[in-house]
């Protein structure tokens, strides 16, 4: 990633009013400097104590919070001139959300946008980690609505950066426990909780099953950002990642075995469901669009 | 000579700001336990006393004696304003068997602890109330078990019975359902709970039964001391005489060290070989149990013996 040097930036929003002023009068990336600054060193932060909730003063954006603030906020600190975006929702580049994402940072920093995965340099991403595999030169930034993995188990803030610090997770076990009692498996879908490093368990925010094995000893960067509830995290290249499972009960992804992309015929990815209002004939294609219509061409 | 199991020595918890008075101003001498000086409650002063390995230890005493506030610091429930616990490390013969039983040991030495990730620290000769939080909880997991008097202290309501068994096994890194689950129905078999019940929450259970899962979790790392906290109150009589058989066997089965508060004294009667008795938070009498209950001598433990139905 090109960062520029922050007091290159500072010159630059202090230039006189008379001046014609690029980005639409915004500092470059929207954000003052000093935010940038901190949400950059949250990040190290994160990087260096991987899974490891880090706190930030989120900032005021002009898109609601719960829509991405977070994503964001570390797409607008990271991303340089030369940097190549990718924005997607649920694996679309194509939706609402995604596009006026991409709009506005490309409208605050100028840089590129694209919808090939492998040309990317940063990809900010709702729900879906993309089909192609990632690189070492890539950055993958997730949206989180909800940081804590601990949350389905226990209300309380405090209680859970103390289960947190002592690694005294067993109450997770038992719910994964309880989830097998009662339904034979383990029924959680999206928001699969995963062990970081032997260490922490992290929400790898609402991607599907089918993605939470491409977190496992990825090349490429992920950072986790969540505006509402204030919080960064990361996963660096090269880091263990396992979702929870038993010995004797294991974790399982979503079978799509018989079923093929309707466009492109991929029979290896994450497919959607489409049922034709008309004649009740379900369908699937892929939820990665990029991917899809790479392979289409 | 026999070395003791658990050594505790200036026990003292109050509760408000405390003050340099608090400990002459209180006690059985001035019939109170409120410091008159800065208003503070003193539930627990200078308790002394020592648990040897087997012994099941009665302590006795009426309501707001002490009692309970006892086995809450002792059990890590609550922090001690002062005082200091001891272990001394015991041979026992079942160190030797558990050995490859999933990280789960009866006995308590350093190597009982170094596969839980505890950490090196000396359990001989350490306080045990100045340890950190953590090694804390890890001293409750592996080395002790409770029974209160509210099963909704001891219990996950909304979880299944043998659930609340698992997350005992869970916290000694237990990760094979099949393997938790048969530990479980083992131990609700051992209390009288049948095992095909052993997926509903106890909130669909009666007291008795919600007592007997009680002592189930509480039996199911294999621990070394059980605290018992007024365990049969509550119970109805025939009901109560089955969870002290229970316990009973259940000592002499496992050679647990047990420590059990109750005001009944039938219970201490029954169940203890020694005794300790409380009035305004200290101990006003030890000895042997059939001792203090055929001949006590001081005069509090005197009305109480005579006062019993």
């Amino acid at each position: 990633m090109m960062i520029k040097d922050s007091t290159e930036k500072i010159k630059e929003d202090t230039q006189p009013a008379s001046q014609p002023r690029k980005f639409g009068g915004y500092n470059f990336a929207f954000l003052d400097e000093a935010a940038k600054r901190e949400i950059r060193r949250a990040l190290l932060k994160a990087v260096a104590i991987p899974g490891y909730q880090v706190p930030f003063a989120s900032r005021e954006l002009p898109i609601a919070r719960g829509w991405g603030t977070g994503g964001l906020q570390i797409t607008l600190s990271i991303i340089g001139p030369e940097d190549v975006l990718k924005v997607i929702d649920q694996g679309c580049d194509g939706s609402v959300n995604a596009v006026n994402i991409k709009k506005f940072v490309s409208s605050v920093t100028n840089v590129s946008t694209t919808t090939d995965t492998t040309e990317a340099t940063i990809i900010q991403t709702r729900h879906r980690i993309p089909e192609e595999e990632m690189t070492e030169n890539q950055i993958l930034v997730l949206q989180v609505p909800l940081p804590e993995a601990l949350r389905t188990v226990e209300p309380s803030e405090i209680e859970t950066r103390r289960m947190h610090a002592e690694a005294d997770y067993s109450r997770m076990w038992l719910y994964l426990y309880e989830d097998i009692v009662k339904y034979s498996e383990i029924s959680i879908g999206p928001r699969y909780p995963v062990m970081v490093h032997d260490r922490y368990i992290m929400d790898p925010s609402p991607i599907p099953r089918w993605d939470v094995p491409k977190l496992h000893m990825a090349e490429s960067l992920f950072l986790f950002g969540a505006g509402r509830e204030k919080r960064i995290y990361a996963i660096p290249p090269f880091t263990k990642v396992e979702p929870l499972e038993f010995e004797d009960v294991h974790f399982r992804m979503e079978d799509f075995s018989g079923k093929v992309c309707r466009r492109c015929g991929s029979s290896n990815s994450y497919l959607d469901e489409i049922i034709d209002d008309d004649t009740g004939v379900r369908m699937y294609v892929c939820s990665d669009t990029g991917f899809c219509d790479k392979r289409c061409r | 000579m026999i070395s003791s199991l658990l050594n505790v020595k200036g026990l003292t918890k109050i509760f408000g700001k405390g003050c340099s008075r608090c400990h002459e101003s209180t006690g059985p001498a001035f019939e109170t336990n409120v410091c008159s000086h800065c208003g503070s409650v003193v539930a627990c002063s200078d308790i002394s006393f020592e648990l040897y390995p087997g012994e099941i230890l009665g302590i006795v005493g009426e309501s707001g004696s002490g009692k309970s506030t006892i086995v809450k610091l002792l059990h890590f429930d609550w922090d001690a304003t002062s005082g200091e616990m001891h272990l001394t490390e015991q041979s026992s013969p079942s160190d030797a068997g558990d050995g490859g039983d999933k990280g789960i040991q009866c006995g308590f030495s350093n190597k009982w602890f170094s596969g839980f990730g505890a950490g090196l620290f000396e359990l001989n000769g350490s306080n045990l109330l100045a340890l950190s939080p953590y090694h804390k909880r890890q001293m409750r997991n592996f080395l002790m078990g409770v029974v209160y008097q509210n099963p909704y202290l001891g219990l996950k309501m909304d979880v299944s019975a043998g659930g609340n068994i698992a997350e005992r096994l869970i916290m000694a890194n237990w990760r094979n359902v099949e393997s938790m689950r048969s530990r479980a129905s083992e131990l609700l078999l051992k209390t009288e709970i049948p095992v095909e019940r052993m997926d509903e929450p106890p909130r669909n259970f009666s007291g008795g039964m919600q007592q007997r899962v009680q002592i189930a979790k509480a039996l199911s790392n294999k621990p070394r001391i059980l605290f018992l906290d007024e365990v049969t109150t509550g119970l109805d009589v025939s009901v109560q005489a089955r969870v002290l058989d229970l316990i009973a066997n259940l000592q002499r089965e496992l050679h647990l060290s047990v420590i059990v508060v109750s005001h009944d004294l039938g219970v201490i009667r029954l169940l203890t070989q020694r005794t300790l008795v409380m009035k305004y938070g200290r101990i006003v009498e030890v000895g042997l149990t059939d001792q203090i209950l055929e001949d006590p001598q001081h005069p509090y433990t005197q009305i109480l013996v005579s006062s019993q139905l």
